[in-house]
């Protein structure tokens, strides 16, 4: 009879008895996600999942990431095949309203330059040593765009998953601290008070709803392998300017989302196992991460410039800071930063044009890597 | 392949191509545009769309 209690009590301290000190760090890591999310409001919708995901994988004999187990399941089934970033891009494809970028089409330009900074990582981050793969991965931490991350990280470097998505989202939350030094370091005072005009030309809806299918075709014909991105977005964008589908967008901005961002932050956090995040490769990618984004806002920024010369003073170079997907807070902070150098400046419908120009371009420059990665018989 | 050349290559084309496509999308959309302007509201087809209810 003693020996059973003693049994079941040893059985009952076993999770005490095989909590390690990395576990234990990780645990707080997860705990240190919650607060940022709970507390701070930095992307709670995805850091209170991850943490919470963090802390119950890191709980010793749990077995939550063995072969059988709840969140292994749910990371084989969503993030390996890549099904939950395509479904968040129905979201967000659901969501986006094109019109302002479609006013102006040369805004799309300050898209592409925001993405820049994606690629001169990758040559730093193969500089200090990182594999191509793992480069390309912590490279795209740069688009500011968590499911685009997630995406190609999965298909190319898995083992780096946990890092990039925290990376990913929670310096995309840290944009409105991240981007005003720049944007002041790298403008003057008087391209800041530039004062673009407003756009009265109204876009029709034939137009919306032709939109994401030429899109859909000419970038799918460039970059084919970056079609269940870009084919997801432009097919929730299409359900949302046909106007006939109303239950499924519906659906594509809240159900699906909701449920997907549940199991996606859940499965990231499961990725983040003490004996496989905690190491020198993580602070690396933390590190070139942000840099990552410093150098997009920048990029964007100096394309900006360019525009303001070539237009002779007609674009407002800050709004190039929002040629990083981020959306739509990059948008937002383009626009205090005009309003306070500029009281009657009224930035924001230019700067979203700029913004959503920058997610069309984080994805296509993603479709652009992972082409060139199979031409070059990596992918 | 070596790191200089993966890295030149992946530069060189990524950001390229990105602003070559991007490009390219402009163009399509100032062709839709073009093809299909926004009507401005005349009173015929307010009328229309009143007798369409």
């Amino acid at each position: 009879m003693i020996e059973a209690i003693q049994s079941s009590l040893h059985f009952l301290i076993s999770g005490f008895a095989a909590l390690t000190w990395q576990m234990a760090v990780m645990i707080a890591v997860g705990c240190l996600l919650l607060y940022l999310g709970i507390a701070k409001d930095y992307e709670p919708l995805l850091l209170l999942p991850i943490g919470f995901g963090a802390v119950l994988v890191n709980l010793p004999l749990t077995g939550m990431m063995d072969e059988h187990g709840l969140l292994r399941f749910f990371y084989d089934t969503g993030v390996l095949t890549e099904v939950f970033p395509c479904l968040i891009f129905v979201g967000i494809g659901a969501m986006t309203d094109f019109r302002p970028l479609l006013t102006r089409p040369s805004i799309l330009l300050l898209g592409a330059a925001g993405q820049f900074g994606i690629f001169l990582t990758i040559i730093l981050a193969l500089a200090l040593g990182m594999s191509q793969l793992d480069a390309v991965a912590v490279g795209v931490i740069g688009a500011c765009d968590g499911p685009t991350a997630i995406y190609v990280t999965s298909q190319y470097a898995p083992h780096l998953l946990g890092p990039v998505s925290v990376a990913a989202y929670s310096y995309m939350s840290l944009v409105p601290l991240l981007q005003p030094p720049i944007m002041r370091v790298l403008t003057t005072e008087k391209e800041r008070k530039i004062v673009m005009k407003a756009t009265k030309e109204k876009v029709s809806q034939t137009v919306c709803i032709l939109f994401p299918i030429a899109v859909t075709i000419v970038t799918c014909l460039i970059a084919p392998k970056g079609a269940p991105l870009m084919g997801m977005i432009m097919l929730g964008n299409l359900m949302r300017e046909s106007g006939v589908v109303s239950r499924l967008v519906g659906a594509a901005e809240n159900e699906i989302p909701n449920v997907v961002t549940l199991l996606l932050g859940l499965s990231i956090g499961a990725t983040m196992q003490a004996d496989k995040f905690l190491n020198t490769t993580t602070l690396l990618v933390l590190g070139l991460g942000m840099l990552a984004i410093i150098l997009d806002t920048a990029m964007g920024i100096l394309f900006g410039k360019l525009m303001c010369l070539v237009t002779k003073g007609q674009v407002n170079p800050l709004i190039g800071a929002a040629g990083i997907s981020a959306y739509p807070m990059a948008a937002r902070v383009a626009q205090v930063q005009g309003q306070r150098y500029n009281k009657r400046n009224y930035l924001l419908m230019h700067a979203m044009g700029a913004n959503t120009g920058g997610q069309v371009g984080s994805v296509m420059a993603a479709g652009i890597m992972l082409s060139i990665l199979q031409g070059l018989g990596l992918g | 392949m070596d790191n200089i050349k993966f890295g030149v290559i992946m530069t060189t084309l990524g950001m390229g191509g990105t602003l070559v496509s991007l490009w390219l999308l402009t163009l399509v959309m100032t062709a839709l545009k073009r093809a299909f302007p926004e009507r401005p509201e005349t009173p015929a087809n307010t009328a229309g769309k009143e007798a369409g209810k």
